[in-house]
């Protein structure tokens, strides 16, 4: 396999609903925004494309991506459907990584969106719980926020993690938002306020969970001779992996922690894993990207991770399931502060500084901030680490305030089901 | 041919939410023939009272959640009466739901762990108020007495 490089991306601003704009429309803006970035790239470049988005039941169209496809001018190029769900845009971040790495491909487009206006909210929980399994799941809990606060409250049993840890979180992403034009959701919150906000499913409260858009983004990847000759500065894509679990969170067995190179067995003596508190696909496709990428010690190596925090308590599990921190410290870790930019103030006052290192967690407000138009969310991530380690995040936001200094290596992490499929990658800045 | 010839009119019309951009109401509805397949037997086994898991021929691994082939090495499960107490692994109560769901909300939601059985049993915990939950707590299923041959025909109440 050959380098592939992160060469152009775009994203439309997410929201509760565009009905002015159909997915169509929606992709083509941001497939118009990353070719006015990159003037030396024409369509007729383009080999082809990896199309993403999570339900039909949303759009109420099957074979949505071929509309897509010739919306675009991009017929009679290859092009396919991917769908993982709350994955599906890392997973087709990484199909698109997958054709170029593999030759098949010179310039390849990754292009997601959702639509998820098109119901009401009700209905639309309904479309998402039915990805868990509708002859055992969906009957009992028909709801995926129902599901995540089982993990949580087991995960506050068994490490002592408390609802005020799983707040910072929303504290922190909703106001990194309020520099991100892109977002859906900014806001200057306090505990209080996410705590005080109405309950969706103990302990989660509204303020816990992301919200339900209509957007779309796009991820251009290339091959190196393309790269070096469309695009001022690519960013090389260092790692990819990729992990599963049981469809039925229920059914997770316990086995040995999968290791990162700096961490040892002692490390997790008497921890029952992965439980319903962890998830071992996250485990499993953080080790694969890190291998890939030479990753020792995440913690110490990356400058910044974008992550699937569909809610505050996915975010603290995650952190661990990628080794910033052991699996039990999650909460302590946003109580020192690690997770926050160092440049923004939060109203909040930090324990145990330097117990980490700072290493800035959804700077760009993640999902909880932005929203999650499914489809389009994996690769809203992979646009937002590539502006960041451009160093161009103040000419794509207007607002230079969540740029990073000179970041070298970002993460991006993907998340379906109950961490049924999961997706890690690794940037680069060369 | 028929010059004069008119496509029938009808006042069916459209529910129309919106002008520019025009949204309008479009339902849609179905019917599906769901067929629990392999695992019939459980649904089956609750309209008798009865509480099945698998347990795995090859390596005996016991799934509190039933499941044809075991996920460790790939045998096949025989069906094993589950005990009718376990305890609560994990809960929460659901203030929202999807659709289908808002009528019951708030209902409360528990993974249940059983001795000697190796995974959960995802169900619903009834006759407690939200704040008695706590995990470890011990419970018991009970059975609807007229099947509707869902999960939900087994549900927990405490110990
Ligand atoms: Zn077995």
């Amino acid at each position: 396999m050959r380098p592939v490089y992160m060469i152009g991306g775009g994203i439309t601003k997410f929201a509760k609903a565009h009905p002015e704009k159909d997915f169509r429309l929606m992709v083509k803006e941001a497939f118009d925004y990353a070719l006015a970035d990159l003037p030396r790239l024409g369509r007729a470049e383009i080999d082809g494309s990896v199309c993403s988005y999570f339900s039909d039941h949303f759009t109420r169209q099957l074979k949505a991506g071929a509309m897509v496809q010739d919306y675009l001018g991009l017929c009679p190029k290859p092009s396919r459907r991917i769908e993982g769900g709350g994955a599906t845009g890392g997973l087709c971040f990484q199909a698109a990584w997958e054709a170029v790495a593999s030759g098949r491909m010179e310039v390849c487009l990754a292009m997601g969106f959702e639509t998820m206006s098109r119901v009401n909210t009700w209905k639309g929980n309904e479309f998402i719980a039915l990805a868990s399994d509708t002859n055992f799941d969906y009957p009992v809990g028909g709801f995926y926020t129902g599901y995540y606060a089982m993990m949580v409250r087991r995960h506050m049993h068994e490490f002592g993690t408390t609802v005020e840890q799983l707040a910072k979180v929303a504290v922190k992403n909703h106001r990194n938002a309020l520099h991100n034009p892109y977002a859906q959701s900014p806001a200057a919150l306090t505990v209080a306020d996410v705590r005080s906000a109405p309950l969706v499913a103990t302990p989660l409260t509204i303020r816990d969970c992301c919200q339900m858009s209509d957007g779309a983004a796009v991820a251009i990847l290339a091959a190196e001779g393309a790269a070096e000759r469309l695009c001022d500065r690519p960013v090389r894509i260092a790692g990819i992996g990729c992990g599963t679990d049981a469809m039925r969170m229920a059914d997770r067995p316990h086995g040995p922690v999968l290791l990162l190179p700096h961490e040892t067995v002692a490390d997790y003596a008497g921890l029952r894993y992965p439980g319903v508190h962890s998830f071992r696909g996250g485990r499993s496709a953080a080790k694969l990207a890190y291998e890939m990428a030479g990753i020792a010690d995440p913690g110490k190596e990356l400058d910044f991770v974008e992550l699937h925090d569909a809610y505050t308590s996915s975010e603290i599990q995650t952190y661990e399931d990628l080794g910033l921190c052991r699996y039990g410290e999650g909460g302590g870790y946003v109580d020192a502060g690690a997770p926050f930019l160092a440049n923004l103030d939060y109203g909040l006052d930090f324990s145990a500084p330097g117990r980490w290192r700072r290493l800035p967690v959804n700077p760009s407000g993640g999902l909880l901030a932005c929203g999650h138009p499914v489809g389009a969310t994996g690769l809203m991530q992979a646009v937002f680490a590539f502006w960041q380690l451009q160093g161009t995040i103040g000419k794509h936001l207007g607002d230079a305030t969540l740029q990073l200094a000179e970041p070298r290596r970002g993460l991006i992490h993907s998340h379906a089901g109950t961490g049924t499929y999961i997706t890690v990658s690794i940037l680069e800045s060369v | 041919m028929d010059k004069n010839a008119k496509l029938p009119e009808n006042e069916t019309g459209a529910v129309l939410f919106n002008v520019e951009p025009i949204i309008l109401k479009y339902h849609y509805e179905i019917d599906y023939l769901h067929s629990y397949a392999q695992d019939s037997p459980f649904f089956a086994g609750l309209a008798h009272g009865k509480l099945l898991g698998s347990r795995c021929t090859g390596c005996g691994h016991v799934y509190a959640t039933p499941r044809g082939h075991c996920m460790e090495c790939g045998a096949a499960t025989a069906w094993a009466e589950l005990p009718t107490e376990g305890r609560v692994h994990t809960y929460t109560t659901c203030y929202y739901g999807g659709e289908a769901f808002l009528e019951e909300t708030p209902f409360t939601l528990i993974l249940v762990e059983f001795e000697r059985v190796d995974t959960l049993f995802l169900s619903r915990l009834v006759g407690v108020e939200p704040d008695e939950v706590t995990i470890g707590m011990p419970v018991r299923a009970k059975f609807r007495r007229n099947s509707t041959f869902r999960p939900t025909d087994v549900y927990f109440v405490p110990l």
